[in-house]
């Protein structure tokens, strides 16, 4: 009757200490990078060490690739930390994309329409303050109707995000330079009006500067404010949030329009800041990717640094191999794709253990 | 007895989750032909003992025998495989299938399902045992007691012959407890093994034949129900002699506190719930709430909190100079900055009273996390009074930053009475305060309550059990279909009074 014990079961975890939950994450990275090693040999018959030399060259070989890294870290961080309040109301945000490309619209039409028209500290002013409405507008709307109506915020945020991409692209044609282009090219590029001072001879910095400010804002908002309260406690339960009189459609709609406010300042930081002109891909699936972001960091503010360092880490990486050893980018993708897996799966060994049958316990 | 045959024996079974010790060293045998009652205090190990029967738990150490035979239970399947069928407090059918495909449902027959087959032999399990089932029924049209009737005809269906009922009672009006116990009873004269876990002793010398005590995760003791009494059990349970009498103190000092007049609600679709009731609480003294579940209770307190919108009536505050205060139309954020402070311990306690996922402290800061005029949260003052009520209440917690989910039904409990009760309140509204509580912990929260009482609170308490209905209030409103039937001195009325008032308006008085 003895081989009818189960070989293993799997039991709840009391609580793991901090230490070996990373320990766990990173025996998850190792064979994560033992899989991608056996990966890559069957399929492309490289050298899977040259293939992780040339991620880490890609993504801090040179000191302008560590800018870059960290230009787009600063960016996802931003848009992650902007989804991260309406999450932990579990108001399952994924317009992000859109917010921030109407942020960026926004800021291109104040470059456009004033430029040289009113002095430069002005113009910034209404750039900072246009992104940061329409991204709220764009938030808002889902979060009226939400509140209203109680209509599925997860489908409505999605179709915002293809009116925002459509109004892109309708007011792309309208601005083109040259006419017929079809693109918008650098806004104001002998003024440079409206462009984001630099700060010395970093391009990025300032960027990086706003988004580790909005990182530690956020992170108090969340976890010391009255208003992160309330917003913990209608993600957790509706009733009792009226139970204690919270109104809860105010304050889904206020964490929304917090939400897509940063999401426009995201917006406002790659076309005012870095990029200089608007097209409809600027976000770059960014706005997708931030839900990842936040998950793995458990809605973390300080967690998601590290979350969204690997993901750009991994991307930069991807795109390095793609062109040194002539590979597809989509090999990358698959290298990616299986370190996620192993991380994200690396999570049910924290909250549970397997617990083996005594005697095979004793023979291993 | 002897031709009572051994259906499961357990020995020295241990359970451990992280380092809570649920079960340790426990031994029970449970008997075909009988009905074995285990009783024990909230957070004792009851249920955790019989998931191990049913699969949902393997127990650390120790060894099941059915039959005789040594069994290992790895997964609810193999409870099946054993004849172990359990009934959890918390159903688990689908709503959208009727009964007979719910009951089908993940049974692995040869050839084609035909629910026909399926319908004609649940029939034939209800006549056998007295069940009243309609096969072709849809769930979500079912109420609380035939739904529990379906999963109990669908572990019949699987051919269990020892079956485990977790607090079945709960949930049931006394009429159905009735009819529930009636089967039960059938089912026993049919050789089948029955296990009930309840808190409520007469159920238990109503129906057991033995019982079984559990106190802290151990092993107590057992008798037959027939030599022992309620008296005996609870102290068995308890580990020391308590008393089962409910102090009842004179009112304080009463004067109406709260008005109502022609209060008339409907819910969502329209039901009329309230049908002009009107009542007045006083300060000082306990005003019971008794009724079949569902007459309109919880409405009642959700209007006076608040939380329920109002068709037509009124709902006074009166102060102790007379000056009075509408509160229909008010949130309750509106009624507290009236200055009217009002305390609701709610029926559903994680859903709604408090948020399960959040510690103790936070719990505390849903009350008090408005104060102040800084942007960010005080949690100094709330660890302090989550702190005070585990001391003063004896919550037993690890901490006040253990997630109250985590905590037993009796503690959680007392966390949310205890933060109810903090803010000095004048209106104490409480619904089905001690359902699913052990005995002491009923009574902690029964001295609470007078507490209030003695400090001029208008207290009302709605409850289920008469008796205790009849010990604790000082007059009791009885509802009848959302109706009042009448308001009766709870020092002179009889349980059959009140009876009859919950059936019938008027009770007997209108039948005559």
């Amino acid at each position: 009757m003895h081989n009818k014990t189960p070989l293993f079961h799997i039991a709840k975890r009391k609580e793991l200490p901090w230490y070996g939950a990373w320990a766990i994450r990173a025996i998850a990275v190792l064979l994560a990078l033992v899989v991608c090693a056996i990966v890559t040999t069957a399929l492309t018959g490289e050298n899977p060490v040259e293939i992780y030399k040339t991620i880490w060259k890609g993504a801090f070989g040179t000191p302008r690739k560590i800018w870059i890294l960290c230009q787009n870290l600063a960016i996802l961080l931003c848009i992650s930390l902007a989804v991260t309040p309406a999450f932990r109301m579990r108001f399952w945000n994924i317009g992000a994309e859109g917010q921030v490309l109407i942020g960026g619209l926004a800021t291109a039409a104040c470059m456009i329409l004033f430029g040289d028209k009113v002095p430069n500290a002005v113009l910034i002013v209404m750039m900072i303050i246009a992104s940061c409405v329409a991204g709220a507008i764009w938030a808002g709307i889902p979060a009226i109707f939400k509140a209203k109506w109680n209509t599925n915020e997860t489908l409505f945020t999605l179709m915002m995000n293809y009116v925002a991409t459509q109004l892109v692209a309708f007011f792309v044609i309208v601005w083109e330079v040259p006419k017929g282009a079809g693109k918008i090219g650098i806004i104001n590029q002998s003024t440079e009006a409206g462009w984001l001072p630099q700060i010395g001879s970093y391009k990025y910095l300032l960027n990086i500067i706003v988004v580790a400010v909005i990182t530690i804002f956020m992170y108090f908002y969340l976890s010391r404010s009255k208003h992160g309260y309330e917003i913990a406690v209608v993600g957790e339960s509706e009733r009792t949030a009226r139970y204690v009189g919270i109104k809860v459609g105010r304050v889904i709609v206020r964490t929304m329009l917090l939400s897509g406010a940063i999401c426009g300042i995201a917006g406002l930081l790659l076309v005012g800041g870095t990029d200089h002109t608007i097209t409809t891909t600027i976000a770059g699936g960014r706005g997708f990717t931030a839900v990842m972001v936040s998950w793995l960091a458990k809605f973390n503010p300080f967690t998601m640094v590290f979350t969204s360092f690997l993901l750009v880490f991994l991307d930069r990486g991807a795109s390095e191999i793609s062109t040194n050893f002539g590979l597809n980018h989509a090999f990358g993708d698959i290298l990616t794709g299986i370190i996620l897996f192993f991380i994200i799966g690396s999570e049910f060994f924290i909250s549970y253990e397997l617990k083996f049958r005594k005697s095979a316990k004793k023979e291993g | 007895m002897n031709q009572k045959s051994v259906a499961i024996e357990m020995r020295d079974i241990r359970k451990t989750f992280g380092s809570v010790v649920a079960n340790d060293g426990v031994c029970l045998d449970i008997y075909r032909g009988e009905i074995l009652a285990l009783l024990g205090e909230n957070g004792s190990g009851k249920t955790t003992l019989m998931n191990m029967l049913s699969g949902i738990y393997f127990p650390d150490s120790g060894e099941i025998r059915i039959n005789g035979e040594k069994a290992m239970i790895g997964s609810p399947k193999d409870a099946f495989s054993y004849g172990i069928g359990m009934i959890h407090q918390h159903f688990k059918l689908v709503d959208v299938l009727t009964a007979a495909e719910n009951i089908a449902l993940g049974l692995k027959e040869p050839g084609r399902l035909d629910i026909d087959a399926v319908a004609k032999k649940i029939k034939e399990i209800c006549d056998t045992y007295g069940f009243d089932v309609d096969p072709y029924q849809k769930i979500y049209n079912m109420s609380v007691s035939q739904k529990q009737t379906v999963e109990i005809v669908k572990v019949l269906y699987r051919g269990a012959d020892i079956l485990i009922l977790d607090e079945p009672t709960a949930v049931l009006t006394p009429q159905e407890t009735d009819k529930l116990f009636a089967v039960l009873r059938n089912m026993r004269d049919a050789g089948k093994a029955i296990v009930i876990i309840t808190h409520q002793m007469h159920e238990v010398e109503d129906l057991s034949d033995r019982v079984a005590v559990l106190r802290h995760g151990q092993y107590v003791g057992q008798m037959m129900t027939c030599e022992t009494n309620a008296q005996e059990m609870t102290n068995m349970m308890v580990g020391r002699s308590v008393t089962l009498n409910i102090d009842r103190p004179e009112p304080v000092d009463p004067k109406p506190r709260i008005e109502v007049k022609g209060l008339t609600v409907r819910d969502a679709e329209g039901i009329v719930k309230l049908d002009d009731v009107s009542f007045t609480a006083n300060s000082g003294e306990i005003l019971g709430i008794a009724g079949i579940s569902g007459c309109g209770q919880k409405e009642l307190l959700e209007a006076i909190a608040g939380l329920q919108g109002c068709d037509t009536g009124s709902i006074s505050y009166v102060n102790d100079d007379g000056s009075r205060k509408e509160l229909i139309g008010m949130d309750p954020m509106a009624i507290s900055s009236l200055g009217v402070n009002l305390s609701f311990v709610p029926e559903d306690r994680l859903g709604m009273g408090l948020v399960g996922n959040m510690d103790l402290t936070a719990n505390m800061m849903l009350r008090f996390f408005r104060e102040g005029h800084s942007v960010f949260a005080n949690r100094k003052n709330p660890r302090a009074l989550a702190e005070r009520v585990v001391e003063e209440l004896e919550v037993n917690t690890p901490s006040v930053s253990t997630p109250v989910r985590r905590l037993s039904g009796g503690n959680v409990q007392k966390v949310l009475v205890g933060r109810e009760i903090a803010s000095a309140p004048t209106v104490l509204l409480t619904a089905y305060a001690v359902r699913g509580l052990d005995i002491n912990s009923s009574y902690t929260i029964y001295e609470l309550v007078n507490r209030q009482k003695k400090a001029g609170v208008a207290v009302l308490y709605v409850g289920e059990d008469l008796d205790v209905l009849l010990e604790l209030c000082d007059r009791i409103l009885v509802l009848c279909g959302g109706k009042v039937s009448g308001i009766i001195d709870g020092r002179t009325a009889t349980k059959r009074q009140i009876g009859a008032m919950m059936t019938r308006l008027g009770g007997e008085d209108a039948n005559a």
